[in-house]
């Protein structure tokens, strides 16, 4: 009754990720830990930005629902480049309200950003620049941090995730953040310690 | 035939033409030309309109030396799985050949129709110089221009009467491009730039539509507010297709009620979309020209509950076409069910992409309309679950399907009741609706399927296929099958070499074949190209690098094989190996 198809995906822990865009997860921002292992051109395999996407309590939701349905794994849907087949034009006006509001630590107002406008960490951090002028982006390494200038305070980017969890801008491939981002706010860098560990050690350690 | 043939080679050729003018489908056309010598001849000095379905089968010299009379030229560039990402965003579909071609012979070309192509702004900037009679540019799934190429076009076309932006990734430079409308256009019949992200300029859009008494069809995006549009509407009294941008407001306002009275005076509407932001509080305004709408997208609205749909749908009593996120429900679909007798088209898109949604509808929804719409022929579905016992049904209420396109969210998923394949529910589609021609067939399916298709679906005349079947066989059955065949295009099924290569005589007949994460093999793709001349076989594989690849045995990513007149397109990317 099922197909090949079918059954080597139910057999084996990787997943179809064939036709997958690795660029497309790409980062364009140095992050603290370790650097992504490229995967080599095989056409199937699990890449970090698939674990971390099965990781989420969403997709997990997902796998037990069907497990129920039709009493076997087949791929998670987020995994599956095309599927749904629905238009890229449709996807983004649907999935626009991609505007996050902004805030600045001790600043006295907020901002908005339509995350949809930028494919990039560093194009959307450029934005925020010029969304508050007094900000300059630095980069230490590979990390971004924005400095206002005039009095030498560094903000670190944070968001709040959709669990409502408090996140570094960063961490996830950047369709995810956009997937993912309910607010960002520039915390000032001397609160921001007890965020993650961003060690000497660890950043230098990915350049 | 032979007779009337004979006779007709009497006429003058004026009359053969008189007569020819009358066809008005390509496939009538190529029919006659095909005729003799003489109608071949007649018929390629008085074509007009010229319809290529991949701009890489033949070059723009060759249509242009054939047909010089063209005025009309539609062209479709790249396969259409790059709707879902699936062609990688550099493959090509470049349109500037054919506008550096058509200005250099001096084509009187009035209107241009062009899908899933890259577009250039230097390109449009001829394009809106080389033709002083040009009319018409319809644009479709296109990208590669911004909004100065739109500049140039609204500047120099000076009899512009259709600009029609459909789902095209433009690059907006937020120029004052609505502007450039020369005081003297007035000649404008249809503008479409909902898919345009920028502000316009709202004042110049206002004059615009103002001095174009001809204006029927109007599609707005969504930076253009509510009170624009109602002084919009005011200017424009006699618009058949409204698309709305915003439609936001607050309901006891002035604004709204201003609204409200405009679009009662608009009698005329008679398609409705947009709504691309929207305060469903808002929805009763639309209430009064309700009853006239043949037409209605509200696919891109997002945030409107089923309940404020099904009562806006009770007003929509002469739907023909209807475009709807599933957030309308099964019960929903029920109303419409009830409600829209006319109705011949049905889309019913998914609100929630990422997958984890609760909205969806099901197999139950689908039969309501199958039951309550007899004239539905054309259907796109996404649903959560479908069972065979539900598409038996909807084959026997509704025969005339001429679009049937059925998405299951989770590909593989089998029939929700018995657990079975779903081969025998779109095998009663296939057997029942003699003249399908387009299918898209999901959910989990064995050879069985393709054997139906094979079969029954003699009309067939594109078909996709997405993680089913179970070995060549199934392919087999299709190829051997559907005489029709124009373009399949198949993804994660486990078809290879022996289907690929059953046939090979069988691509010449078809337009193109789409194979990715397939189960076939280099050598066999080389084995196509080698027995088949007029084919370009493409390989496209962005993670391998194909050059120091040469292991027959290796498995191909995507290959991507097309009849053509012109050999291997010079324009290819390197992840593009044309075998």
């Amino acid at each position: 009754m099922s197909s090949e198809k079918f059954k080597a995906a139910n057999d084996l822990p990787e997943t179809d990720i064939s036709g997958f865009n690795f660029k497309e997860t790409e980062l364009t921002l140095g992050l603290p830990g370790e650097s992504r292992k490229q995967i080599s051109g095989t056409k199937r395999g699990i890449s970090d930005a698939m674990e971390l996407s099965l990781g989420s309590s969403n997709s997990e939701d997902y796998h037990s629902k069907n497990e129920i349905s039709t009493g076997t794994k087949p791929p998670a849907k987020a995994q599956v480049v095309g599927w749904p087949p629905v238009r890229s034009y449709r996807k983004n006006m649907i999935d626009k309200g991609k505007y996050v509001k902004v805030a600045v630590d001790g600043a006295p107002y907020l901002r908005k950003v339509d995350l949809e406008l930028y494919d990039s960490y560093q194009k959307m951090l450029n934005a925020l620049q010029n969304m508050f002028t007094c900000l300059t982006i630095c980069n230490f390494q590979s990390e971004s941090k924005l400095m206002d200038i005039t009095n030498g305070v560094e903000y670190v980017p944070t968001y709040e995730d959709k669990d409502g969890d408090r996140m570094l801008v960063g961490d996830v491939p950047w369709k995810m953040f956009v997937d993912t981002c309910k607010r960002i706010r520039l915390m000032k860098s001397s609160e921001a310690i007890g965020l993650a560990p961003r060690t000497p050690v660890k950043c230098s350690s990915t350049s | 035939m032979c007779l009337c043939q004979c006779m007709m080679n009497y006429f003058p050729e004026e009359v053969l033409e008189h007569v020819f003018n009358f066809l008005t489908s390509h496939r009538d056309r190529n029919a006659v030309s095909l005729v003799c010598n003489s109608w071949y001849r007649v018929e390629r000095f008085s074509r007009e309109k010229v319809f290529v379905g991949n701009c890489y089968a033949v070059s723009p010299e060759r249509v242009i030396a054939r047909f010089p009379r063209l005025r009309s030229l539609t062209l479709k560039g790249k396969p259409h799985f790059a709707d879902f990402n699936l062609v990688p965003h550099d493959w090509g579909g470049y349109v500037d050949p054919w506008i550096e071609a058509m200005a250099a012979s001096g084509v009187n070309l009035e209107e241009l129709r062009l899908k899933r192509m890259v577009v250039s702004d230097e390109s449009l900037e001829l394009l809106s110089r080389s033709f002083p009679n040009f009319k018409s540019l319809i644009l479709v799934s296109c990208e590669g221009f911004s909004t100065d190429g739109l500049a140039a076009i609204a500047s120099n076309c000076r009899f512009l009467r259709e600009l029609d932006l459909q789902e095209n990734e433009v690059e907006d430079r937020r120029g004052q491009w609505l502007s450039c409308f020369s005081d003297n256009c007035t000649t404008l019949v249809s503008l479409n730039f909902a898919c345009l992200k920028g502000e316009v300029n709202l004042a110049a859009l206002e004059r615009l539509v103002a001095r174009c008494p001809n204006l029927r069809s109007l599609r707005l995006n969504h930076t253009v507010p509510l009170d624009a549009l109602q002084r919009i509407l005011i200017k424009a009294p006699h618009l058949v297709d409204l698309g709305t941008g915003s439609f936001i407001s607050d309901p006891v306002s002035e604004t709204y009620n201003k609204l409200k009275n405009a679009l009662k005076r608009c009698t005329s509407i008679r398609s409705l979309s947009g709504f691309l932001e929207i305060a469903p509080r808002c929805l009763p305004a639309i209430y009064p020209i309700c009853l006239n709408l043949s037409s209605l997208n509200l696919s891109y609205a997002p945030g409107i509950y089923s309940a404020e749909l099904i009562k806006l749908i009770r007003f929509c009593g002469k739907l023909e076409r209807l475009w709807i996120l599933d957030t309308i429900g099964d019960k929903g679909l029920g109303v419409v069910a009830s409600t829209c007798k006319e109705l011949q088209e049905l889309r019913v898109f998914p609100s929630d992409l990422h997958g984890f949604g609760h909205a969806a509808v099901t197999e139950e929804g689908l039969v309501a309309i199958s039951a309550g719409c007899p004239k539905l022929n054309s259907l796109l579905y996404f649903c959560q679950q479908m069972t065979n016992a539900a598409l038996i049904t909807v084959a026997k209420n509704c025969p005339n399907f001429i679009r049937f396109r059925l998405c299951t969210l989770n590909p593989t998923v089998p029939d929700a009741v018995t657990m079975q394949p779903l081969d025998e529910g779109f095998g009663a589609i296939v057997q029942s609706c003699k003249g399908l021609k387009r299918l898209s067939v999901s959910g989990l399916l064995t050879d069985q399927v393709f054997l139906y298709i094979g079969m029954y679906a003699e009309q067939l005349e594109m078909l996709s296929i997405a993680f089913a079947g179970d070995s060549d066989k199934g392919m087999l059955y299709v190829l051997n099958g559907c005489k029709k065949m124009k373009k399949l295009e198949i993804r994660d099924s486990p078809f290879g070499n022996v289907a690929l290569l059953a046939d090979v005589g069988k691509y010449e007949t078809m337009r193109s074949l789409w194979m990715s994460s397939c189960q076939v093999t280099l050598g066999a793709c080389k084995a196509v190209a080698q027995k088949m001349p007029r084919l370009n076989v493409e390989i496209i594989s962005e993670n391998d690098q194909i050059d120091t690849c040469s292991d027959d045995r290796q498995k191909v990513e995507k290959i991507y094989l097309y009849r053509t007149l012109v050999g291997p397109r010079k324009d290819s990317p390197d992840f593009v190996r044309t075998l």
